[in-house]
């Protein structure tokens, strides 16, 4: 087993006509991820290298059972775009796309919720299942199959830890990108639930950075909830307060949201973090090994 | 983006959130001139991006125009310092605004609030003062109610919000009334923090908002004309505002090693194992996905602009980036530039052999290359000397 996706996934790409649309959804399409069909309105009939295009997400689930829904469409468009697969009957969502309006995404979230479909995202890299699909922009060969679950804010900065863990010798049963903006659609605390319930994962890593408290909220959880081997980095030690850094979310605002009270927070729960990268899949490596 | 007190208080305005009037100024003649139209007492208040500006000396009341020369001369120029620190801030303009007899100061605000993923309203009678310090000592004082997001938040839904936190009885309808206003400026201006403090009755039991402190969602700016402008004219680092024109995603630290990564994680990481390295890091700089030969150029001409820069460090992890374009970009910028400073690179990921093949066949003088993180951070700080 794996989480989000798998070799079951039936992906349908809003936005697969256009460029980065079409380079993602068809590298995905090369990994093995199953690839059923692409939206964008007024090109229905067409296709992409094969790949059936429709009219409406709603469509390509009626038509194609696709069952797993990625967002690739510019930012002024995406909320909407997130809104019609929340309404489509796909049971996830993973949202590429950076530059939501934070406030359109707050309306976005509780559709989700409400409609009980999983969103990912946005502003995220999107999910990897090692040796089953590719929903996404993880560039996959830096990861192969293994026990190790992988949850990140960050996109390069999690490729970095998987190549140093695959260069160990280690493998992934999952790599979830949950993006960097402030509201995203499924939070830590959404995905450290599915890896505990996942028997291929003995162990889970878990990336952060500077702004809000999801990581705070994430060491309660890890406490009370989840009985297997956390291993987590920070990123933003050295971030003064106030400046956004890079993502919409990184920002430390008066005294919250601060690195250091990230990883005291984790700590105090038993976690172990990493001082970098390097290290952080080192700790991750000797707990697997021995535990 | 964050907005000055009177591009929060006309925003106020435009969705019918009582104001004083005022005008700005950038001169003493014109706050003067300002001061005579608005009448005696007025105040006249320093607007710079932090708090604590009357503890500092930056707000000051004017009986006439005499005090109003004065204390204008005073402000207009001077450098705040904020509370915890931050700056200092330069005052390159005053806002003027006419004087309010207050019978009660409150708090009110409307934020983002991400755990719970809605918008918090926030009231307290206790306004006028530190609200962190209200929160801390007295917690009751300040009531918290979640917006529900699913339904529109009328004054008659903020009744009960400004009733709990105590406001005096005759001052309740039109508090609501302001505290739902605020939240729909939240809305349509997409604002992420709304902060009223405080939020004054006038002896003729108005309610007005004296005091403005607003976020907005930089997101958002493209469907917002006039505040985008405003954003726009509001950085005043030079490197910041190059960098901004040049579309790269860059923020001015301290330090003197100027940093190059690709994502904002991996750039912070490589913030943060500089300085575990004991350097000092003059800036963040996201280079972005499919950073090409240009973005290169552009990313170190911004960098090396700073004249604290004593060398710099490219943090590569090519995912989608490929390491090939990375090291050309490299090379070509090399050509169009002089750098002056040494340049330390680490390329690993996606096609890292040939791009290290071509920084070893371009010969660049001054540039060391590095296979780990950590190994790349030494080298930089050791190769930048002491903090600049």
């Amino acid at each position: 087993m794996s989480i989000v996706v798998d070799e079951k996934t039936k992906l349908v790409v809003s936005g697969l006509t256009g460029r980065e649309g079409s380079f993602h959804g068809l590298r995905n399409k090369a990994y093995g991820t199953y690839l059923a069909a692409g939206v964008t309105p007024g090109k229905g009939g067409q296709d992409v290298e094969g790949v059936p295009i429709f009219d409406s997400i709603r469509e390509a689930v009626e038509r194609e059972g696709a069952n797993t829904s990625m967002i690739f469409v510019p930012a002024r468009f995406a909320a909407p775009a997130i809104d019609e697969a929340i309404e489509s009957g796909v049971e996830t969502v993973i949202a590429i796309t950076e530059g939501i309006p934070v406030l359109d995404m707050l309306q976005t979230y509780w559709k989700a919720k409400e409609a009980g479909v999983r969103l990912i995202g946005p502003n995220c890299p999107g999910v990897l299942s090692p040796g089953k699909a590719n929903v996404g922009i993880i560039p996959a060969q830096f990861f192969d199959p293994g026990k190790i679950g992988v949850v990140s804010k960050s996109g390069t900065l999690t490729y970095q830890i998987g190549n140093e863990l695959k260069q160990a010798g280690e493998g992934n049963s999952s790599i979830v990108g949950i993006g960097g903006d402030p509201i995203i659609g499924s939070d830590f605390i959404d995905i450290l639930k599915l890896y505990e319930a996942d028997p291929e994962t003995e162990l889970i890593v878990m990336v952060g950075e500077i702004g809000g408290d999801a990581e705070e909220r994430a060491a309660e959880f890890i406490a009370s909830e989840i009985s297997k081997p956390v291993v987590a980095y920070i990123a933003g030690f050295t971030a003064p307060p106030g400046k956004q850094m890079g993502h919409a979310g990184a920002i430390i605002s008066g005294s919250s949201g601060t690195a250091q009270a990230k990883k005291e927070a984790l700590e105090a729960k038993g976690v172990r973090v990493g001082e970098s990268p390097t290290e952080t899949a080192k700790i991750a490596v000797e707990a697997l090994r021995g535990s | 983006m964050d907005l000055l007190e009177y591009q929060g208080k006309q925003l106020f305005s435009a969705h019918g959130v009582a104001v004083p009037s005022g005008e700005v100024a950038e001169t003493v003649a014109d706050a003067v001139a300002a001061a005579d139209r608005i009448g005696y007492p007025c105040a006249i208040k320093a607007q710079v991006l932090i708090g604590g500006r009357g503890k500092a000396g930056g707000i000051k009341i004017a009986a006439g125009r005499d005090e109003a020369e004065q204390h204008a001369g005073a402000i207009l120029g001077m450098d705040i310092v904020g509370p915890h620190g931050e700056g200092p801030f330069r005052v390159d303009r005053v806002w003027i605004e006419g004087g309010s007899a207050i019978a009660d100061e409150y708090y009110a605000s409307v934020i983002l609030d991400r755990g719970e993923k809605k918008l918090l309203a926030m009231v307290s009678a206790k306004g006028g003062m530190d609200i962190e310090a209200v929160a801390a000592e007295d917690p009751a004082a300040l009531v918290k109610e979640h917006i529900d997001p699913t339904r529109p938040f009328t004054a008659a839904a903020a009744r009960p919000i400004v009733e709990s936190a105590g406001l005096a009885e005759d001052a309740l309808d039109e508090a609501a009334e302001a505290l739902a206003k605020l939240a729909e400026t939240a809305m349509a201006e997409d604002a992420t923090l709304i902060e009223v403090n405080p939020l004054i009755v006038t002896e003729d039991r108005d309610v007005v908002a004296l005091d403005s402190k607003v976020t907005i969602d930089g997101n958002a700016l493209y469907r917002h004309e006039g505040l985008a402008e405003l954003d726009a004219e509001a950085i005043d680092d030079p490197q910041e505002a190059m960098a901004r024109e040049k579309g790269l995603t860059y923020v001015k630290l301290d330090g003197n090693v100027g940093i190059l990564a690709n994502g904002a994680g991996l750039c912070m990481s490589t913030l943060d194992v500089v300085a575990q390295a004991g350097g000092a890091p003059a800036n963040f700089l996201d280079a972005g996905g499919g950073s090409k030969a240009e973005a290169i150029v552009d990313a170190l001409t911004v960098i090396t602009s700073d004249e604290k820069v004593t060398a710099i460090l490219f943090n590569i992890f090519g995912g989608i980036t490929r390491c090939d374009e990375i090291a050309n970009g490299i090379v070509e910028a090399s050509a169009q530039i002089d750098l002056g400073v040494p340049l330390v690179v680490r390329l690993d990921g996606t096609n890292s052999e040939q791009g290290l093949a071509i920084l070893a066949d371009a010969g660049l003088p001054d540039l060391h290359q590095e296979t780990t993180m950590l190994g790349a951070a030494r080298k930089v700080v050791e190769l930048a000397g002491g903090a600049g």
